[in-house]
């Protein structure tokens, strides 16, 4: 069902048809998503942007596989996975992808070593492979020092830092940030960045949300959502809007 | 590798145990004081009924026991001076019990008397226990040195006596003690035998046999010392007429002990004008102490099985209490790719652990409190394997019935909600 490893010759690693997500509030229907259709290359670098309540968490949710849409079809690297049960999704999502959030969300109890070996021991690696690995991760992210605090001990760049190590603990194809700057400084939120930055130009694809544009700055493209749909796309990697919907066209 | 990984689940569900140690060890508490009771009222009974089957071996589980006793009318009668009570079996009593029943396998004739025995200077108030060579059939001790009564010694009258192993240490106290000469009252008896006694702590039940006897033959106990009885108390002379005092009857079959005993009494109704015997069942008592002891653990495993719940129903309270205060925890969890069912397995992990090690304090309490209670009272007490295996066996499976609506309720945490969860 899911392949070992998602292959990186496509032209899209994610994509969505006509996609539909709609919840009930109470004797409400929400319309979060209202029929998207988007696709996004592998190895690039979005902004989904968007007032509250224009569906880009809804989106981000869909894409990172912990929602799922009410119609139409998600393809992540070609496979369709709208259809996926739980199980399945958490299985992705352990394999190929990789969660960073506005609230870094490491677990208070566990040391930093901890938090980054944390997708590992999901994955079932050894607690020596583990300890390896989280002590590189660490390292890589400038906080080989810190990798017995308990992240309480550290300042929100620091946590921030462990949450990247740990989002890339299961070597992800794809990095979702959600909000990665929103409780930082500037000056740290830009080292984060630059960070993130890094990590895309090293090949992993990475699609943040965001409400910043000096943040969204950094990513290559730009989506604006507004009501459930899209409302306009930037793009550098493509010269012009038309590109991108001649490109949208061709799949 | 598969065992590696349970122990480290096991591992971090104990790290995560220890972050709260005070809430764990007074979670865990409920479990300490429901398999400490289990285990303690398990070894309680395992005592209690060992203590029973030994009773039976050693009062014989075939017997029944007639004694003489003093009817209420000659209780009233023998506060007169100078009255001669007239009660209790007779030669012809035994005769006829052991004629008349078919599945009577032996009867013993017992004639007690309280006479001092001496050695030389030593001396000793005994229970002198006139009686045949079928005592020592129905009454089996082990014979510690020499021989027990025969047939012959009643016959030729011989003045021979079987000492027990207490009275020999007391009287006698030599290794030599066969064949040496003791006075009971005024006559001398050879020492023929030492037996092993066995009235040690006997509980509610009477054994026919005590630790200061000395027996005699019992054509010996009637020519030397008669019939008749002299009590002298506080200035009044009490003199009674008994022939025997006991007739110990054995019966084929333990199932016909109380039907044969029935037949006994009914029979002596018809000859004895005056109620003055006692027939006891020994198997009917034990039946009866058993009955009585059955209950007892039975209210005893309620109250332990009652704390037994009241501590799973605490550890689920906690449990259920600590999913809530996780939720953003599960929901990293399930955002990084946990499965449900790893949830689960997490949340059962801890509850299980948490209640297993209260079962393991609990069996430490559990097996301390039989030691005390064998300390301080004559309480026996037994700690089996089975009573060590199954609270633990009860504990866990407590882990995983109160462990697992926690853990189930984790899991459908959806992991969208629980990352906004503050």
């Amino acid at each position: 069902m899911i392949r070992e490893r998602l292959s990186n010759d496509r032209q899209e690693i994610v994509k969505l048809v006509d996609a539909r997500k709609t919840y009930q509030m109470g004797t409400e229907q929400v319309r979060a998503l209202a029929g998207v259709n988007v696709a996004f290359e592998p190895g690039s670098f979005w902004a989904i942007m968007g007032p509250s309540g224009s569906g880009k968490s809804t989106m981000m949710n869909v894409l990172g596989c912990l929602d799922r849409l009410t119609a139409g079809s998600y393809y992540l690297d070609g496979q369709d996975v709208s259809q996926l049960d739980d199980d399945s999704l958490s299985e992705l999502r352990l394999k190929y992808l990789g969660f960073i959030f506005q609230s870094f969300n490491l677990i208070p109890q566990l040391s930093v070593q901890r938090n980054i070996e944390l997708p590992l021991y999901y994955l079932g690696w050894d607690a020596i492979r583990s300890a390896e690995r989280a002590k590189q991760l660490g390292e890589e992210v400038g906080l080989g020092d810190r990798l017995n605090h308990r992240p309480t001990e550290l300042s929100g760049g620091q946590m921030q830092r462990v949450a990247v190590a740990r989002a890339l603990a299961n070597d992800p194809q794809i990095i979702f940030a959600d909000e990665p700057t929103g409780n930082l400084d500037s000056v740290t939120g830009l080292q984060i960045m630059e960070l993130l930055k890094k990590l895309n130009q090293q090949g992993k694809t990475i699609i943040m949300v965001t409400h910043e544009s000096d943040i969204a700055a950094y990513a290559e493209s730009r989506l604006h959502m507004m009501d459930g749909v899209i409302d306009r796309i930037e793009t550098e990697a493509y010269e012009t809007d038309q590109d991108h919907q001649e490109y949208l066209a061709r799949h | 590798m598969r065992q590696t990984k349970i122990i480290r689940n096991i591992w971090l569900g104990i790290e995560n145990l220890l972050l709260h140690k005070l809430r764990s060890f007074l979670t865990m508490l409920g479990v300490v004081f429901g398999v400490g009771s289990v285990v303690a009222m398990l070894s309680v009974g395992e005592g209690a009924s060992k203590e029973a089957l030994e009773q039976i071996r050693r009062l014989g589980s075939n017997n029944i026991i007639i004694s003489s006793v003093k009817s209420a009318e000659e209780e009233q009668a023998s506060t007169q001076h100078s009255h001669m009570s007239i009660y209790g079996l007779t030669y012809q009593d035994q005769q006829r019990v052991a004629e008349s029943f078919g599945n009577i396998k032996q009867t013993a004739p017992v004639k007690l008397l309280r006479k001092e025995t001496r050695l030389r200077e030593r001396a000793m108030e005994l229970r002198v226990v006139g009686t045949t060579p079928e005592w020592f059939k129905l009454v089996p001790r082990a014979v510690l040195a020499g021989r027990v009564i025969v047939a012959a010694d009643e016959a030729k009258l011989a003045p021979v006596a079987v000492l027990t192993e207490f009275g020999a240490r007391k009287i006698l106290a030599t290794e030599s003690t066969i064949g040496q000469t003791v006075r009971i009252g005024g006559d001398q008896f050879e020492i023929i035998g030492i037996v092993k006694s066995e009235s040690g702590q006997a509980g509610n039940i009477q054994i026919p046999d005590k630790e200061v006897d000395i027996y005699i033959p019992l054509q010996v106990a009637k020519k030397y010392f008669g019939d008749m009885f002299t009590k002298r108390t506080a200035g009044t002379e009490e003199r009674e007429k008994v022939e025997l005092h006991q007739i110990i009857v054995q019966v084929d079959d333990a199932k016909q002990v109380e039907s044969v005993a029935l037949g006994i009494e009914r029979m002596l109704e018809r000859f004895h004008k005056k109620k003055d015997y006692v027939i006891s069942v020994p198997l009917a008592l034990l039946k009866q102490a058993e009955a009585t002891k059955r209950t007892f653990n039975i209210v005893l495993g309620s109250i332990a099985g009652i704390s037994l719940l009241v501590g799973g129903i605490g550890i689920m309270n906690i449990m259920l209490a600590s999913v809530t205060e996780r939720t953003r925890e599960i929901g990293i969890r399930r955002a990084i790719g946990a499965k449900r069912r790893q949830i689960i397995y997490q949340f059962l992990i801890e509850t299980v652990v948490l209640s297993m090690l209260g079962g393991l304090i609990g069996l430490g309490v559990g097996v301390l409190i039989p030691m005390l209670i064998t300390h301080f009272t004559d309480m026996a007490t037994v700690v089996t394997l089975n009573g060590i295996l199954l609270p633990l066996v009860i504990s866990m499976a407590i882990g995983i019935l109160f462990g697992l609506y926690p853990a189930i309720n984790a899991a459908k945490v959806d992991p969208i909600i629980a990352l906004r969860h503050e």
